[in-house]
């Protein structure tokens, strides 16, 4: 009798030492043991406040080096199915006349059009994307992401014709069956949804930095807050010359680049 | 009424036979479709929508022409279409469950569809396609209903189903306008971005949708001996000749503007579909089938001999009709995808199992129109 007593009180009060943990590391960030920004306790989003853009400094970039494209599948539990047709990407290498299509092709110097340039969702601050899909499940962020709600999207596709840089992906199948790494810091997706570049959404709200900025051994990307005129993104683009992928057609995008 | 359906001779059972084979396939192979996901399909990531697309974008014309019918019979009192007006609603009907029914094929995950009412999204214009679509399906079937309610018990029309009829007007143009903005707002996608987009996919569907409707009145006076008029099929000739006409048109504005312009991006696709592109020239050959059947077709309409004649007159819709669905349905929904976003060519063939299901779709269609239209044809002929 006496021990069953003991015992609940050892069980109520351990579990009201759980509780206060729980809560404090709700209250005071460096409890909690998953490092979280927590803009509902500090700050309230300011839509367009922030716009996450990043700069790539194509001069820079490794011929044949996969480190950015690698990483960045890897941690986000991209399918690889070796397959064309069915080819899930994030972020690629592809050549100067796919990448740039519209902009000056005739007599480019061949250190120019001969190098690969990477390929990733510009996070347009007029995205054709958003505007099509008919269930918001990509969408605006407060931030200037174009992000995606796997648990919305229906499938239809109308992002994929309505994005005019190839840059989105459909689960044609199950992606899981071809994960050959999976990573825990990220979910998987299911067969039949849309899915694409979040610009790290997932890291920049633990603090970090996009996994591909930081896989890249040459600093090749400079990603940074584009409203902000004292960022590093800021200033680069003030110092050189930069361009967007086809910015005739008014996408306004949020990825730059220096050739 | 619908009880009147369920009485035929041997011929309507051995159709109604056939179709449930077609859809039971059709079935089966979409039960694949969703096990295995849309792998199964010759889609890919560059050509993202196929044959689904292509028979939505050719049957939303479809439905949409009712209205050459229902316009003159009930604004102009045109009393040549009295028969035939409730076939061309209930073949708007069957046309728009199959827009329907393609939509839901195409998905990626089809369980998630209301999702689309959900979160309603304005500036969305698949939203608004479900929305008219639905309504139009709708406003056709209850507007046919009644009406031939009403004449089998000898009495007029409810007096509310003027204004539904009405309604179906503006409508038609509705659905085959928004089906057009689908397309023609995108950026990035030449084939598409154009303004006479919306007023090509009118006249196409005039063109292909009355020229349908000639053939199901042939159909049916053939096999039920229901007459729907020869004074009606030889109007709405004319109107398909002219719809016809305009359409081939408007498609050399298209190739004007491109190729005068001389802007790349504006000419690949139409070379990929008429010339081939890089030595990608898969479709070559159905487009300038469609061009030349489509061309014959409508300079036979235009001829009032050929056009009365009982050989030429079903022969030049049938034209018409093949020239104007692989025109809409193979090369202006994949035509849309060459050259991809990176310039890149990827060719498109529907699989086993796409074609088994867009069968499927049809057949439905079909037994819906074959049920609608007995039931009508017996109130029409006192059965």
């Amino acid at each position: 009798m006496m021990n069953e007593e003991r015992r609940a009180f050892i069980k109520k009060s351990g579990l009201g030492v759980l509780a206060c943990l729980g809560a404090a590391s709700g209250l005071i960030p460096k409890f909690s043991l998953e490092k979280t920004i927590l803009p509902a306790w500090d700050e309230k989003p300011v839509p367009g406040k922030i716009r996450w853009g990043m700069l790539i400094d194509t001069r820079k970039c490794l011929e044949g080096c996969q480190k950015c494209v690698t990483q960045c599948h890897h941690v986000h539990n991209v399918p690889d199915f070796n397959n064309r047709k069915e080819e899930v990407k994030w972020i690629w290498k592809s050549s100067y006349n796919k990448v740039f299509p519209t902009s000056s092709q005739q007599f480019q110097s061949e250190k120019i059009a001969g190098r690969s340039y990477l390929a990733l969702c510009n996070h347009c601050a007029e995205s054709p994307c958003t505007r099509a899909c008919p269930t918001e499940a990509t969408f605006k962020r407060w931030d200037g992401i174009v992000a995606m709600d796997y648990h919305r999207c229906i499938g239809c596709r109308f992002c994929m014709a309505a994005c005019p840089y190839g840059s989105r992906s459909f689960n044609w199948q199950d992606p899981r069956t071809a994960i050959k790494d999976p990573s825990l810091a990220y979910p998987t997706r299911e067969q039949g949804v849309v899915e694409k570049c979040n610009f790290c959404s997932d890291r920049l709200v633990k603090g970090l930095l996009p996994a591909c900025v930081e896989a890249c051994p040459q600093q090749v990307m400079t990603f940074g807050d584009l409203n902000d005129p004292k960022s590093d993104i800021r200033r680069l683009l003030e110092n050189n010359e930069t361009m967007q992928r086809k910015p005739e057609l008014g996408t306004k995008p949020s990825v730059f680049y220096i050739i | 009424m619908i009880e009147k359906a369920l009485k035929g001779n041997r011929n309507y059972w051995i159709w109604i036979s056939f179709l449930l084979l077609v859809i039971a396939s059709g079935v089966s192979a979409y039960s694949k479709q969703r096990w295995f996901g849309l792998t199964v399909t010759g889609m890919g990531r560059d050509v993202s929508w196929g044959l689904y697309i292509a028979q939505f974008t050719f049957l939303v014309g479809v439905a949409a022409s009712a209205v050459m019918v229902v316009l003159p019979y009930y604004i102009h009192n045109y009393k040549a279409f009295g028969k035939i007006v409730i076939i061309g609603e209930f073949l708007a009907v069957s046309a728009t469950l199959m827009c329907l029914l393609f939509i839901l094929a195409d998905m990626g995950r089809p369980d998630r569809v209301l999702n689309v009412m959900l979160y309603p999204s304005p500036h969305s214009m698949v939203f608004w396609d479900v929305m008219v679509l639905n309504g139009y399906f709708i406003i056709n079937l209850v507007s046919g209903w009644t009406v031939l309610g009403a004449e089998r018990k000898g009495i007029p029309p409810p007096a509310w189903v003027k204004p539904v009829i009405y309604l179906s007007i503006p409508w038609a143009v509705s659905i085959h306008t928004v089906t057009a903005f689908l397309y023609a707002g995108l950026p990035g996608r030449h084939l598409w971005l154009t303004a006479v987009l919306a007023p090509r996919f009118l006249a196409s569907a005039f063109a292909a949708g009355t020229s349908l409707l000639i053939l199901l009145t042939l159909i049916l006076k053939k096999t039920t001996g229901f007459d729907a008029g020869s004074e009606a099929r030889e109007k709405l000739a004319i109107l398909a000749t002219y719809a016809g006409l305009t359409n081939f048109f408007l498609i050399g504005t298209e190739f004007f503007t491109a190729f005068y312009s001389n802007i790349p991006s504006h000419m690949h696709s139409l070379q990929y579909l008429f010339f081939g592109l890089e030595g990608h020239s898969h479709l070559v050959p159905w487009l300038w089938f469609s061009l030349m059947t489509g061309l014959c077709s409508v300079v036979v309409l235009l001829v009032p001999a050929l056009r009365a004649s009982s050989k030429w007159l079903p022969a030049a819709c049938t034209g018409l009709v093949i020239s104007i669905w692989i025109d809409k349905g193979v090369g202006l929904i994949l035509g849309g995808f060459v050259p991809s976003p990176l310039e890149e060519i990827v060719e498109y063939s529907p699989t086993l199992i796409e074609i088994t299901i867009t069968l499927g779709i049809w057949a439905i269609g079909a037994l819906l129109l074959t049920l609608l239209l007995k039931v009508a044809v017996a109130v029409k002929t006192q059965e």
